[in-house]
């Protein structure tokens, strides 16, 4: 199993390598894909990309929650919570690539 | 929105950039993110959410039709952890 943690900067170093354009302006398109991404999420849209996977946004109801350490109860408010579905594809590469 | 109209939408604000370079942008970041989980990294976007590898363990899982017992191997599954940003924002924070 792999211990690396990539970043935005691995992102934008693909993009540069792949395309040619500036590292700059690949790290601004980078960033330009987060942003529109999570615009859409925010206005209540799905995001599906093929062959990667599926962001949707859910509510939640309100529910009583308890403080683990010292037992109290706690109101958790209805709120929005961001869910992702891997495709098939990528949960077959994922599984394959980290047999064993 | 689908990654078609992530790419028009991009292409649109960058009329100096031909539309299939545009697809290789996008395609090469969401295949990078594949990739590393592949490897078993975790790709870590700040604001926007982690993508990381969890390990399942293995099982004796049961066909549900017949209720016969199954061996379930050990697998790795991806995992996506929202960003408090992201999560912030979905709730109209910020």
């Amino acid at each position: 199993m792999g211990e690396k943690t990539l970043t935005r900067m691995d992102l934008s170093e693909a993009v540069f390598r792949e395309v040619g354009l500036s590292r700059n302006e690949s790290a601004e398109l980078v960033e330009r894909v987060l942003t529109l991404m999570s615009d859409a999420l925010v206005g209540n849209e799905q995001v599906k990309v093929s062959s990667f996977g599926t962001f949707s946004v859910r509510e939640k109801a309100a529910r009583i929650g308890r403080n683990p350490k010292t037992g109290e109860e706690v109101p958790i408010l209805p709120r929005r919570v961001l869910s992702f579905r891997p495709s098939h594809l990528m949960k077959e590469r994922v599984a394959e690539g980290n047999r064993n | 929105m689908i990654r078609s109209e992530l790419v028009q939408k991009i292409a649109d604000e960058n009329p100096h950039l031909y539309q299939r370079d545009v697809e290789r942008i996008v395609n090469t970041i969401f295949e990078e993110i594949t990739i590393a989980m592949s490897r078993g990294d975790r790709v870590e976007l700040r604001g926007f959410g982690a993508f990381s590898v969890k390990k399942r363990d293995e099982r004796v899982g049961r066909n549900p039709r017949t209720g016969e017992s199954v061996q379930v191997e050990q697998k790795h599954v991806p995992f996506f952890k929202t960003g408090k940003l992201l999560r912030d924002r979905l709730n109209g924070n910020t």
